[in-house]
């Protein structure tokens, strides 16, 4: 299908609407026991919208979430809502996230929304709830539960007591490498609320926690991590079908973890290294992740997507679109238990630019 | 005659201490110290810090992008693969070429003269980053 979208792209020279064509091709195999209860969902995630001044954002950043939106749009069947997986805004500010709304309010179709700490850390998600979302909430949908945490919290003393001003706190946690950041996590509060959520739901019933931040422990200094995710898991052990799906890390990601499933998604803004490629410290990357290619900076889409998600067997098949790059389709495989690349999971098969160093 | 040899005696004598000098002027400049050794570090490490700072701050261009935004601690930069054949320009480029073209594009920014004090900054602060790893020119 790749080799004829760039064939057309480049038969056309027609830019965005013709990259975005094939995927109204995509007819998705559902095969469930009730096939009018199979479904699926978008993601689109980090955008990361960015204020130069007044009127003026960042083009780059922009235009990611403006093509994909555009692209979701063309998705067919239509997908039966959106998730927005945080990070909206670079440093949480008004004018940032309203000019993000604005861009998303082209997409069709109800979208939800999970705060990442670039929309947080000014205000504390004032803003973000008078205007957007809850910061935590959950909700069904076809006999799947959904369940949104704020995941990006961090320790008080940290949050209250250590910066001089809202925007200087906002841009010690907006540098990814800070070494003055703070660890993120759910907390006490947040995770006796999760109890009591996931206490009426059958454990027969798909769960599907979104998080900003993975709700796994794969590298501490740049946050891809979570405090107490231990304790979270803890949470979601009982049931029988349990994923997570995460942002914050602009990268492919997968991991199964006891009866988790584990997804990153993709950024629309730009890539990150993996963290191993920082040769100074070790991280945890999951071994069965099968990185994405590395980013072509020449072309400034690349390593940078969204992603639709097929819900059919109540495990996510997680469909990553990635500009100039193949399609990459991460399946739960029933019979390892463990999430799988369709193409690149068996090692002969991967390919140079999946190395990372 | 004597003459003569009187001034071949004193034209030895004359390189001989000429060589004692250069050879004197020569072990001054090896010898050096655990504190030369230390304040030349410092140097260095200043000027790492200040790369450091750059990295991260909004200067460099005009859009407010930073270059840690994508490179967090310098990660993916490869110093150590550089000079290599930069297949998008299709000529061998060094790490300051990279650097300037990060400048002008995403940074949409002015790029830096090789000489200038912030561009030795930068690679400074990338190349401390990656410290340790074997040079790997022209790698991919």
């Amino acid at each position: 299908m790749n080799m004829n979208r760039r064939a057309f792209l480049k038969a056309t020279g027609t830019g965005l609407m013709a990259s975005a064509f094939p995927i109204s091709l995509v007819k998705l195999a559902f095969g469930g026991q009730d096939p009018s209860q199979d479904f699926t969902f978008g993601y689109i995630s980090d955008a990361h919208i960015q204020q130069i001044k007044g009127t003026q954002f960042v083009r780059n950043w922009d235009m990611g979430l403006i093509r994909a939106v555009q692209e979701a749009n063309l998705l067919t069947p239509r997908p039966d809502f959106f998730m927005f997986g945080g990070d909206l805004a670079q440093l949480g500010k008004k004018e940032e996230l309203d000019h993000g709304l604005e861009i998303m309010s082209n997409l069709r179709g109800k979208v939800r929304y999970v705060i990442g700490e670039h929309d947080y850390y000014l205000d504390l998600g004032k803003y973000w709830q008078d205007k957007i979302s809850p910061l935590y909430y959950s909700f069904d949908h076809k006999g799947v539960h959904f369940v949104v945490l704020n995941s990006i919290l961090t320790y008080d003393k940290w949050t209250h007591e250590t910066w001089p001003s809202p925007m200087d706190r906002m841009l010690a946690m907006a540098r990814l490498d800070n070494p003055k950041g703070s660890p993120f996590m759910v907390g006490d509060q947040q995770i006796a609320w999760l109890k009591k959520d996931l206490a009426k739901i059958n454990q027969d019933t798909p769960v599907v926690v979104f998080s900003h931040s993975p709700i796994q422990k794969i590298f501490k200094p740049w946050n891809f991590w979570t405090q107490d995710a231990e304790k979270v898991q803890a949470l979601l052990k009982p049931f029988e079908k349990a994923t997570v799906i995460y942002g914050h890390v602009h990268q492919v990601q997968y991991n199964q973890i006891g009866n988790i499933t584990f997804h990153a998604v993709m950024a629309t803004a730009w890539p990150w290294p993996y963290p191993e490629t920082y040769s100074q410290l070790t991280s945890c990357l999951p071994k069965i992740t099968v990185p994405m290619n590395r980013a072509d900076p020449f072309f400034e889409r690349d390593a940078t997507g969204w992603q639709f998600v097929d819900m059919k067997s109540g495990k996510p098949a997680v469909h990553y679109q990635l500009p100039d790059n193949p399609n990459r389709t991460v399946i739960f495989d029933t019979v390892t238990g463990k999430p799988k690349d369709v193409k690149y999971q068996d090692y002969n098969r991967r390919i140079p630019p999946q190395t990372h160093f | 005659m004597g003459k003569n040899k009187c001034l071949l005696s004193a034209c030895l004598a004359g390189l001989l201490g000429l060589g004692f000098l250069v050879f004197s002027l020569s072990s001054q400049a090896d010898d050096f110290t655990e504190n030369d050794l230390k304040r030349w570090n410092q140097e260095f490490m200043s000027v790492v810090m200040k790369g450091e700072k750059l990295f991260h701050s909004a200067d460099l261009g005009t859009n407010k992008v930073s270059c840690d935004q994508c490179h967090p601690n310098a990660a993916n930069t490869h110093p150590e693969t550089y000079p290599k054949f930069q297949q998008q320009l299709g000529r061998v480029i060094t790490l300051s070429d990279m650097v300037n073209w990060c400048i002008q594009n995403p940074l949409e920014g002015e790029p830096l003269p090789l000489d200038d004090a912030r561009m030795t900054a930068l690679l400074s602060y990338i190349t401390f980053e990656r410290r340790g790893v074997s040079l790997a020119p022209g790698k991919h």
